[in-house]
């Protein structure tokens, strides 16, 4: 990359979303319909214990990964400690804690087999 | 020398068992940490082996916690355990007193009847033969229950009856022909060559009048012997493995062996120790709301035993220890299903760094810590404040500035390594606040602090904590006709035993209404985080359940004092109010 201004052009970022890899968010989706009816009104992320010590943010994660983009959950969901707050705030009845075990099962599974 | 090729079954069913059981339970008792061995070592030679020998009685033989639930049931079991027990010992004792050598054979005394002639008196022949004719008696009573217990199961106070494998139809075909060829041949015998007493000697006679017992006597012998083989013989491969397990199970206990984290030998022991009677079905709320019928311990146990797929039956509990507060066995039930949860989550040194102590050091003796739930009722805080303010204790609020998770919740998923992590970062920042008393809102984590933690400070519930100001005189309560009714808290009660406490409070600050909730019998708001299968509409459905049969009393208020169930118990909607005992105890003071 050029720097003769000492100015640097941050690499183009697309994000296709059709060649996203969206196996996960369509097994999560089968496995736990209420995932489903997920508004993102950022309520969980509000009353999140992680979320107020750290940078998480549980409500971005679901949206991420229902676009297929799973490189922060990997990087993040381990800072949950499952604590249950964000499902007994949630309006739509999301099952938030399950939602996560359920997440960290399938990628352990995948850290396994890879 | 008394023999005769019938006794054949019976002596080698069984020796057969008996070497069975031994090579079982000596892997099991191996595989005990060294820790357990020296527990047991340090209690055996005390009074604690006197009081499981008692327990033993109680409970394996007069089943006395099965009375509690249907008297007939008690009886039905009471008939099998201490009937049989009886039987063999008052024949021993009758066999050694006819015989007068201990080295008879145990089938002797067991075909007593065949054996001895019958017109060769001896001290006491007449009562002894009484004695045997009455248990007898007893036992076959029992047998009767059983069978209506099959036929209809209200009768005997349970809703729902076990349901069983066909092998285990088969050994039950086989225990309840025990009894009946027993008293067959006896009263064969009896009104061949007399002897008897009431029972078998006038069977006898009438079976004489129109049967040929002449040819049937000795087949009936024969009958009785093999099906006492056949039952020990299949004992180890069904239910009943329970009668000696149990026994087994109860001295373990007693010596204080715990179901620690992992599956080990205590577990197999409480494995085998079931013995299927059921009454932790009824006890589940998953099943009476939700109409969930396999998941409960007696069929999770089951499965276990026998290697079956059960991955969502371990997830499928609320653990609310309600099936464990009446298992007449006593097994460690939660436990137990804990030990099959795996941990799944792994994670790295700097995974919890974000966790920094936050507590200072003060001068204040008393902590109070809301939990992070605690946080999610802004309104139990600002009552335990005020009510500090009130009782004029000197305290400094730990997490004020929000909480981290105690760590319980994540060991309830099964992840013990990952919760291990958050405990020892939050003992860290509850020991640097340098208290001696730690007053907790949650009991999720009141229960943890004091199991786990090994806090240097004691510990105690708000509710215990509001008792004690209360009765030190610190709060001044007005009078008040306020009804209420206690929604105890699955880990406050039968979690940590907390039961009088409350019980006090409300007595003292209101008009307490005594349900058929109370104590031991409470029940689950639904809320639960050791579920980790249903749904939060299933939860609603728990949550409704319950408030519905609290409000069924008509309180002004219900009454609870956990975080987690004061917020499930919100979510229905429903008209009856729900508030925590010291938002309570605050509005009355
Ligand atoms: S609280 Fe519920 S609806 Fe709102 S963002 Fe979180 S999961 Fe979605
Ligand atoms: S369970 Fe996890 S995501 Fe939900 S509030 Fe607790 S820490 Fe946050
Ligand atoms: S777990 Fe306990 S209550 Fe349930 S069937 Fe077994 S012995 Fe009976
Ligand atoms: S602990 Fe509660 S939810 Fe679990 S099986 Fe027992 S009664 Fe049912």
């Amino acid at each position: 990359m050029m720097n003769f201004w000492g100015f640097s052009i941050a690499e183009a970022r697309v994000i296709d979303y059709d060649k996203n890899d969206k196996s996960l968010a369509e097994m999560l989706a089968e496995e736990m319909p209420t995932t489903r009816l997920c508004i993102g009104c950022g309520g969980c992320s509000a009353t999140c214990t992680a979320g107020n010590l750290t940078e998480f943010n549980i409500r971005k994660l679901q949206m991420l990964l229902k676009r297929g983009e799973t490189k922060d959950l990997r990087d993040q969901l381990h800072k949950c400690m499952l604590c249950g707050k964000c499902l007994l705030v949630c309006p739509r009845g999301v099952d938030t804690r399950k939602m996560i075990l359920f997440l960290f099962r399938q990628l352990s599974e995948q850290d396994h087999n890879s | 020398m008394y023999y005769d090729p019938f006794v054949l079954p019976f002596t080698l069913g069984l020796n057969i068992l008996l070497i069975y059981l031994i090579i079982k339970y000596a892997r099991w008792i191996r595989t005990f940490s060294t820790e357990d061995r020296q527990t047991i070592r340090r209690n055996i030679f005390t009074l604690k082996t006197w009081k499981a020998g008692k327990e033993v009685f109680l409970e394996s033989l007069v089943h006395h916690k099965i009375f509690r639930i249907n008297p007939f049931l008690g009886y039905m079991h009471l008939c099998f355990g201490l009937g049989w027990f009886l039987l063999i010992v008052i024949g021993k004792i009758e066999s050694l007193v006819y015989h007068t050598s201990i080295f008879n054979p145990p089938y002797f005394a067991i075909f007593f009847r065949y054996f001895h002639p019958a017109k060769e008196t001896f001290p006491g022949s007449n009562v002894f033969a009484f004695f045997m004719d009455l248990i007898l008696l007893m036992i076959l009573s029992g047998l009767l229950l059983a069978w209506l217990k099959r036929l209809y199961s209200k009768a005997l106070g349970l809703k729902r009856t076990t349901r069983h494998r066909p092998f285990d139809l088969l050994i039950l075909t086989v225990l309840w022909l025990i009894f009946p060829l027993r008293f067959l041949a006896e009263s064969f015998t009896s009104g061949l060559r007399g002897g008897g007493s009431f029972l078998t000697h006038t069977a006898g006679d009438f079976f004489n009048s129109f049967l040929p017992i002449e040819q049937l006597s000795y087949p009936a012998w024969w009958a009785y012997s093999s099906a006492l083989g056949l039952f020990f013989l299949l004992l180890p491969f069904s239910r009943y493995m329970h009668i000696p397990t149990e026994i087994v199970y109860i001295f373990l206990k007693n010596w204080e062996v715990r179901q620690g984290k992992h599956f080990s030998g205590i577990s197999q022991f409480q494995l085998y120790s079931c013995s299927r009677c059921g009454i932790c079905i009824d006890r589940c709320q998953l099943g009476s709301s939700l109409g969930m019928t396999d998941t409960q311990p007696v069929y999770f146990l089951k499965k276990l035993r026998h290697g079956k797929e059960h991955s969502i039956l371990v997830d499928n509990c609320l653990m609310c220890g309600r099936c464990e507060a009446a298992c007449p066995v006593d097994l460690r039930l939660n436990a137990l299903r804990l030990t099959q949860r795996q941990e799944d989550i792994r994670i790295t040194k700097s995974t919890y760094e974000y966790i920094r102590p936050a507590a200072a050091k003060t001068t204040a003796k008393v902590a109070y810590f809301a939990g992070c739930m605690g946080h999610l009722t802004p309104g139990v805080i600002r009552s335990m404040q005020s009510i500090f303010h009130k009782a004029g204790v000197d305290y400094t609020f730990i997490d004020e500035g929000g909480s981290i998770c105690c760590g319980r919740p994540m060991m309830l998923s099964g992840n013990h390594h990952t919760a291990a992590i958050i405990q020892e970062k939050n003992k860290a920042s509850l020991e640097a606040s340098g208290a001696e008393l730690l007053v907790t809102s949650c009991p999720i984590c009141y229960k943890t602090f004091k199991e786990d933690y090994r806090l240097d400070m004691q510990v105690l519930h708000h509710t215990e904590y509001l008792d004690i100001l209360l009765r030190e005189g610190a709060l001044h309560p007005h009078c008040s006709d306020i009804t209420t009714v206690f929604h105890n808290p699955c880990e406050l009660g039968r979690g940590c035993q907390v039961y009088t406490a409350p019980e006090h409070i409300l007595q003292t600050i209101s008009h307490r209404i005594a349900t058929a909730y109370e104590g031991k019998d409470a029940l689950c708001c639904g809320g639960s985080l050791a579920n980790l299968h249903i749904s939060p509409q299933q939860r609603l459905q728990l949550a409704e359940d319950a408030l519905n049969a609290y409000a069924a009393y008509r309180p002004d208020v219900l009454v609870t004092a956990c975080p987690l169930c004061k917020k499930t118990f919100s979510q229905p909607g429903s008209s009856l109010p729900v508030q925590d005992i010291a938002e309570l105890v605050d509005g009355q003071c």
